[in-house]
This record gives structure tokens, sequence and C-alpha cells, in this order.
């Protein structure tokens, strides 16, 4: 048994870093989702991994840069739509049909992808001319149209491909909240450090440093239940996949949320600003953990698994 | 061991050769298990030792004792992944919990291995392989506990033995143990890591006193020790005299590693089991959460054996193992009182005493509150808190 990064998974991870750190700075992506952001990440491969033939842990490994630098876009979608639609997809997998539907990143997206039981559909962003885009939108990096009614779009894939892009939807939005829950940890452990206050960082008070510990560990299964469940996507004899994918669904979602609402606290007054990107780390943990299932959906399939 | 050849992916997927031994180990499980009789009443300790050191013996005549330890001393030797194995198979078959044999084979053993003299080792390894020798661990005091390195149970050095002087608590099978592993000060001078020696402490000498303590549970595995110039001879000091807190570590380094697994495979067989009579939506959720809490703890073992495998040691994923897990395992004892309702009232209920025993959990071995100082310090880099001073 190896449960641990490759060394190419290692080379992969530090690559994706070093081009987050590069290109994807606070400022760059506080200027949101472009071509340009999509044609960078499509050079680099992180779209096409799979259909290069590299595996599930390859791509959480990916995604976790993503979400450590919250990279905006319709990154899984457009993951998972690679090969299928040439450019930019964007999508919706409603849980429930009375669900109100949203389309993240619709302006730019050259394809609108619709799961439901049966299959994806493809729908043209063009056929959406009644949908109406919020102008105060929860995620100010994520874009959102409320849509009235889905038009009929054109069936792409069948039912086995529904299956494979919602676990595999899971698996990289979990990937992807685990990389914003560690990246909160270090944001506030270096705050923690370097912020001052009754003559001492407040880092070394044990009210604050015990908030940074429990980041920590909130991370770090997160990670590891994360890496089970891309690695039993890839290899579905060791385990049972969906019992794997709600885990760690349930475990990185609530990272994300606990660890950007921890950061927050940790920076003070500072954390509650604009300028601070705590807030943006907070909006899109929110926003995802309605991705590819609520946390309540995720935890009654667990439940039912048992 | 395991090979030293790079892997090619990340996997989870046990080799030929656990598989292999996980065959064996269920075939002798299977064979042996029905062949015990039904365990002791929990308060009858001549029985309990009697029940508990008998499955040492059977462990050892069949190989499977000191799993981890190496062969010169009598050990299997097994690979990390052989001994998650091991772990798994013994606790999912309900084969005997370690019992009265836990300071023994997961304590003191390998202390002495690590740091004890040949001559040591000689006498107490094989005896407690084979479940002849039952030890107690004599390293909490009244004053030290989170600050164990305070502790102020006094030796002084008198021709070829130490005379000890002081009062012990928390000792874990104290009542029943032939041997002590015990913390004294020896130079109170000195700063107060520097000034402590581990000694084997025969615990019929004269001088020793045992008084079990009372837990939330009524009785327990735990006493009182109180030692009135108790003479220790010095040949049983184990490592140099005032390095009995580097001796210390690493026992305590050796805990963090597997210490839990068995712990959490019990957890997760009883959230499933709990599952069926769970029905309330809410609860079915918060029993949702606690499995996949758990299964993460279970991942995180696994990526810590991989790294030990590899690096010969666990990885940071070993210091947060027991503050999670004692999280997870709070959330399930609250989750089955709840589920019991009333049915809780009875303290037989096996859920119940459970409930109750796992409550030492966040306290024992490090409490939650020591743990989260370790990780903000020795993982993050984060400063320790000033030192308190007397107004």
């Amino acid at each position: 048994m190896n449960f641990d990064l490759t060394d190419d998974q290692v080379a992969l991870r530090d690559g994706i870093r070093a081009l987050c750190q590069g290109r994807f700075t606070s400022e760059r992506i506080r200027t949101g989702f472009d071509q340009a952001t999509f044609d960078e990440l499509a050079n680099t491969g992180v779209f096409s991994l799979r259909v290069d033939g590299f595996g599930w842990a390859d791509a959480a490994v990916t995604f976790e840069e993503l979400g450590r630098a919250a990279v905006p876009g319709p990154l899984v979608w457009s993951h998972l739509a690679c090969g299928l639609v040439d450019g930019i997809a964007t999508g919706l997998a409603p849980s429930r049909p009375d669900a109100p539907a949203f389309v993240e990143h619709l302006a730019g997206a050259d394809a609108v992808l619709v799961l439901d039981d049966n299959g994806v559909t493809r729908i043209e962003p063009g056929a959406l001319s009644d949908a109406t885009i919020l102008d105060w939108p929860l995620d100010p990096l994520t874009p959102m149209h409320r849509i009235a009614a889905l038009p009929t779009g054109e069936r792409v894939a069948g039912p086995e491909v529904v299956d494979e892009w919602r676990r595999g939807g899971a698996v990289l939005t979990s990937s992807f909240q685990m990389g914003m829950a560690q990246a909160c940890t270090d944001a506030a452990t270096q705050y923690a450090l370097a912020r001052f206050q009754f003559d001492r960082p407040i880092g070394s008070f044990q009210a604050v440093k015990h908030i940074l510990a429990d980041m920590v560990v909130r991370a770090e299964v997160a990670r590891a239940a994360v890496h089970a469940a891309a690695v039993t996507l890839d290899d579905p004899g060791v385990g049972d996949i969906d019992r794997a994918i709600s885990g760690a669904c349930l475990l990185a979602g609530e990272a994300a949320l606990k660890n950007a609402k921890s950061s927050m606290q940790v920076h003070g007054g500072m954390g509650f600003t604009w300028e601070c990107d705590v807030h943006l780390y907070l909006k899109r943990a929110w926003v995802l953990n309605t991705a590819f299932g609520t946390a309540a959906e995720h935890a009654d399939a667990l439940a039912a698994r048992l | 061991m395991c090979p030293p050849t790079l892997p090619q992916r990340m996997d989870l997927r046990y080799s030929e050769i656990d598989e292999a031994f996980r065959t064996e180990l269920r075939a002798w499980l299977a064979s042996t298990l029905p062949e015990l009789a039904s365990p002791p009443v929990r308060d009858d300790w001549p029985a309990r030792v009697q029940y508990d050191t008998e499955w040492q013996r059977r462990l050892y005549d069949a190989g499977y004792a000191g799993i981890s330890w190496p062969k010169e001393y009598g050990g299997r030797d097994a690979s990390p992944s052989e001994q998650l194995v091991f772990l798994e198979e013994t606790t999912r078959a309900r084969a005997p919990y370690v019992g009265v044999n836990f300071v023994g084979t997961l304590h003191c053993g390998p202390t002495l291995i690590a740091e004890g003299s040949a001559e040591q080792k000689r006498e107490h390894l094989p005896k407690i392989l084979r479940g002849d020798e039952v030890w107690c661990q004599c390293f909490s005091e009244p004053d030290a506990g989170s600050d164990l390195a305070g502790l102020r149970t006094r030796a002084v050095r008198d021709g070829d033995h130490y005379v000890v002087t002081g009062q012990k608590t928390w000792c874990s099978f104290g009542h029943v143990g032939h041997f002590g592993e015990l913390l004294v000060r020896t130079d109170p001078d000195a700063p107060k890591h520097r000034g402590i020696t581990w000694l084997i402490l025969p615990m019929d000498l004269r001088g020793i006193e045992v008084r079990p303590i009372e837990t939330v549970l009524g009785s327990s595995e735990f006493c009182e020790v109180f030692l009135d110039e108790v003479r220790v001879p010095v040949e049983n000091r184990v490592g140099d005299e005032n390095d009995g807190w580097r001796v210390t570590n690493v026992t305590l380094s050796f805990e963090r590693g597997t210490a839990f697994v068995s712990e959490m495979v019990d957890a997760l067989r009883l959230a499933e089991d709990i599952a069926s009579d769970v029905q309330d939506v809410s609860e079915r959720r918060e029993l949702a959460h606690i499995v996949a809490e758990l299964d993460g703890l279970w991942a995180l073992t696994k990526r810590n054996v991989s790294q030990a495998a590899r690096d010969s040691s666990p990885g940071n994923g070993a210091f947060m193992l027991k503050l999670a897990y004692s999280e997870a395992r709070d959330r399930l004892g609250e989750l089955c009182m709840r589920v019991l309702d009333r049915g809780a009232f009875d303290v037989h209920d096996e859920r119940v005493e459970e409930r109750l025993r796992t409550l030492s959990i966040p306290i024992a071995a490090g409490t939650s509150q020591i743990q989260r100082n370790i990780i903000g310090e020795r993982l993050l880099g984060l400063p320790k808190e000033q030192r308190w001073v007397s107004s």
C-alpha cells in the first residue's frame, strides 16, 4: 500500500502551485474568470488531464492547488466536459426538480450542460435568453444567472456518463474545497505570527493557537478522505465508492467553511474587510457547498450505505 | 519490510504479502476464538489477569505476539501495513483486547528494546511477550499531569540502590502489575526535563502501597501508588541517570503511531451496528458525519502507515489522530445516548458503558488542549505562551 503522493504527483502538485503563485495572485483572481484564465489553465493541461491518461487522484491533486489559490471559473465543469465540449463548459446538476436553477459563469461559456438521471444534455448559452444575472452575487468571483425554464437541448451522453460526472464532480469539488481550507489555515497562521497585541504575537495565545490547530486537523483529515475517494474512483475494488465520496464531500465542505470562518476570526477586524481575501474563500465555500450535492444530500447518501 | 522501490501511483491496495497474512490470521482467529472461555466480569481482577495473559500466551504460541517488535527480541517484525491488518482483523473478529498486557507490550517493551541493557532485555522481554509478566505505568502524579516533567517523586542514591519516596496516580493496572515503569526525580536542582530517571519498579518491594481509583465507571484499571522509602536497585535504571525524559519520549512517540487504530476500528463497528436503530433524519445525518470523520481518520492512518514504511517515522498526521478521534468518539457516544433514549438508564447496555469509558479519551495520554498546543507549536511553529509569573 502506498497511500501517499507519488513522485509524479508531487511534481504535478508543485507545478500547479507554482503556476498559481505566479499567475493567479490575489490581484489577478479578483478580476474574475475570463478566456485568458481558461487558456492558461488549458495550456497547462488542467482540463485535459484525464483525457491525457491521468487518473482522478492526479486531478484531485491538481484541483487542490486551484482551490488553494481560489482560482475562479467553471473549472470542474470544464474538466468533466473536456473531450465533449470544445472550450469553456458550465452546467447544472439539479438534485431536485423543484430547486431554483442557477448557472454560474454563463457569459463566455461555450456550452451549458445539464445532468439528470437519464443523461447529459447540452444547451447553447444563446438559448438561455430569459436568464437574468444576479447584480449582487454572494461570491463576487462567481457570477450567477437565474434560469426560469430550461430550453430543450441536445442529449450528448447517457446515464453512465452522468454517474461518472456526479462522482467525479464531487471529488474535484471536494479537492478544491480542501485546498481552500488549507489556504485559510496558512493565511491565518501567518497573520497570527505577524500580528502583535499585548506585546506578543497573537499566535502565542492558546485561545488563538487552538483555533489554528483545529484548522490544521480539519484540512488534513479532509485531505486523506478526498484522496481516498479519488483513489477509490480510480480503483473501485478497494472500497465503497459512494460512501468514500460522500464522506469526502462532508469533510471537505465543512473544512472549507469552518476554516474560512476561523481564518476570519483570527484576522479580527481585518478579516471583515473587502481588502482581506478571507471573505472570498468563505463565499466560495458557501457556493461550492451546493455543487455536486449539498451536505444534507451527502449525509443522507452516506447513511443509506450503512 | 517494504521494498525501497518508488511506488507508481497512490493506492489503497494491500500487497499480496499483506493479504496472505490476513488470510492466515483470519483462519487462526476463526479456529481459536471459539475455544476461549467467556470474558470475566469487569471487577474480577484475578480472572481478568488470567484471561488476558492466557490470550497473550496464545498469541505468543501462534507467532503473533509483539507484532511490531524486532525478531531478535521474539517479535514478528511485521511491516506497518501488516500491523494495520493485524489490528483490523483482531478488532473485527472481536478478539480479546490487549487488556492487562497493554503497558508491557505497547509501552515498556518498546522502551526496553530501544533503551534497556542487554540484561534487562533478556530478563523482561520474553516474559512480557509470553504473558508471564504484567506491567503497570507509574508516570503521572497528583501535581504532574499535563505538566508531566514537573514530577516530584524523589529518588536518592544510596550505594547500589535508589531510595524512592513520593506518590503516583493514574497508574494503569497498578494493582495487578508485577513491574512498573517508574519516573523519578534524581536531580531536583537541574531544569525539570533534565533531572528525571526511568526505573523498573518491582511492585512487591517493601514500602509500596496501591489503592484503586474509583472512576466514573465505578471502578477501573487505574490506581494510586504510594512509595515510602522504596529501595530500587540501581541496575533497574533504564538509560542514564537524569536522562529519563528522553527515554520516556521514546515510548510516547511510539504511542502516537498506531495506539488508536483498534479504537477507531471498534468505533466504526459501533457506528455501523447502531445504524439500523437510528431513524430520525437529523440523527441519521449526524451518524453520517461521524462515519465520514472516522473513515477520514482511517484514511489518515493509512497515509501515516505509508509514510512510516517509506521514511521509517509516521508523518505529521500522527499528531492529529488523537485529537480528531477524541472528538469523533465523543459525538458517537452522544448519538448513542440520544438513540437509546431511556434505554440508556441501564449501564449494562454495552453502548452506555462505552459512552462512560470513552469520556476519558480527550483526557488520557495528553488532553485535547495539550494536543492542540503540540500541533500549534511543532507543526505551525507558533510561539509558546509566556510563562506565568506570580504577582
